[in-house]
């Protein structure tokens, strides 16, 4: 057993896991967030995507003894229901979900994509989410929705 | 089935020194760096070995220096890192684009180029880009360093020359091909995310229309990563044409040994390696 400190969603936590154990699971188990999904366990469905120290990572793939003092994001920080983060916003408005399973790592992906593109083309759209797959929606609401994103970003600034 | 978490332990000492005096104390001990392989093999309950010793963070292995002959990569630099680089961007193309299409965006966040070079895939996707630009690779364990040719570090399938209790600590690129032609080109389902079908990279010194300078590397041609020494021998020092490409695809197909497995076959990569070479030849 390890005993890990981080910054979760803004607060700080501890927990007593053993050290291998995976960061989505450590999320979805011990800290029973279970917005961030599992997909293929893998690394290449995205489905699980999470910001660590503010860059995109999958979490399936990160052992919990390394985000010792690091920051976590899921996507219970990004927004609440109340008061949805204006990318979830915007992929409710435009069908970016169906099914919802790949919905938090995109919108996580899009985050990260936002951070270094604030005003991307679809080409910087399409390589941004190349690794969080979807099967429902074809992939095109999706884009128009990180779209719609951008522009409202531009408008309110 | 999973792996129960609870059988593997996991430290992190926290300072290259520290991890290599760990390493010295106990050679079963495993490194970890990002993850993107190791944590798949958990995933999928097929990870052999449960004592790992963690090589995230380390500040001492993750840096890209530029020197005035020489650029050296430590084996922390993620792909991210590669890929941000404007030093790689302009010098050593063939290496920002294989960063570019090992994984996807959260991998290259993660994985580090010590850990696709360690890992000695043969189908990995950077070895090739490193092997056409002559690059050296330095080891350092508890007792020192030693610094090699990075073409003489794969052995065999998954067999490197790394010893016990060695790590990988840098690559070392030489700052010399400004004037090469320079090609890479992976096939695969797609480009990120899928494993190399095949790939292939090539650096070339043309002059006065011979080949002065030839260096040619592959993926999943032979059971490591691989430079093709046979076919850069009968390149070199002649003009390129349309005979001479006629015997280096023959050359090429009788040096490479490539086999069927899940994602092509022996036949489908001996035809596209003599394809991706005569594509490089044309263009030179």
């Amino acid at each position: 057993m390890s005993t890990i400190t981080f910054t979760l969603n803004n607060s700080q936590v501890t927990v007593d896991a053993p050290p291998m154990t995976r960061l989505l699971d450590l999320l979805r188990e011990h800290l029973h967030l279970t917005g961030t999904k599992e997909g293929c366990g893998e690394g290449e469905c995205g489905s699980c995507s999470v910001l660590l120290n503010g860059e995109l990572v999958n979490s399936c793939l990160v052992p919990t003894l390394q985000v010792q003092g690091a920051t976590v994001t899921t996507i219970e920080g990004l927004g609440e229901h109340t008061h949805l983060h204006p990318i979830q916003q915007c992929f409710l408005e435009e069908g970016g979900a169906q099914c919802g399973i790949c919905t938090p790592g995109m919108i996580l992906a899009t985050h990260h994509l936002l951070e270094k593109h604030p005003a991307p083309t679809l080409d910087e759209i399409r390589e941004g989410l190349s690794g969080n797959l979807c099967r429902c929606t074809g992939y095109m609401r999706i884009f128009e929705a990180v779209q719609q994103t951008a522009k409202l970003a531009e408008a309110g600034k | 089935m999973r792996s129960d978490v609870r059988d593997y332990t996991l430290t992190a000492p926290g300072s290259l020194d520290a991890v290599l005096s760990a390493l010295a104390a106990n050679p079963r001990l495993t490194p970890i760096a990002g993850g993107t392989e190791l944590m798949v093999a958990l995933g999928v309950g097929r990870l052999g070995r449960h004592e790992l010793i963690s090589l995230d963070g380390l500040k001492e292995l993750r840096f890209i220096e530029e020197r005035p002959e020489t650029l050296i990569l430590g084996a922390g630099a993620t792909f991210t890192d590669i890929r941000r680089n404007a030093a790689i961007a302009r010098e050593f193309p063939l290496l920002a684009q294989t960063a570019s299409w090992t994984g996807s965006i959260a991998n290259q966040n993660r994985g580090t180029l010590g850990g696709n070079i360690a890992n000695a895939s043969p189908a990995a996707d950077n070895p090739p880009a490193l092997l056409a630009y002559d690059a050296s690779i330095e080891l350092v364990s508890a007792t020192g360093r030693r610094t090699l040719p990075y073409d003489e570090f794969h052995l065999g399938y998954k067999k490197t020359v790394l010893q016990p209790g060695e790590l990988i600590y840098a690559i070392h690129l030489p700052r010399r091909f400004a004037q090469h032609r320079q090609y890479v080109r992976k096939v695969g389902t797609r480009n990120a995310q899928a494993i190399a079908k095949i790939a292939l990279a090539a650096t070339a010194l043309i002059d006065e229309a011979m080949v002065r300078e030839i260096r040619l590397a592959g993926a999943s041609l032979i059971d490591r990563p691989v430079r093709l020494h046979a076919t850069e021998a009968l390149l070199l020092g002649k003009a390129i044409t349309p005979e001479l490409r006629t015997q280096a695809a023959a050359v090429l197909a009788s040096e490479i040994k490539p086999i069927d497995d899940i994602r092509s076959t022996a036949k489908y990569r001996i035809a596209v390696a003599c394809n991706l070479l005569d594509e490089f030849l044309l263009s030179l």
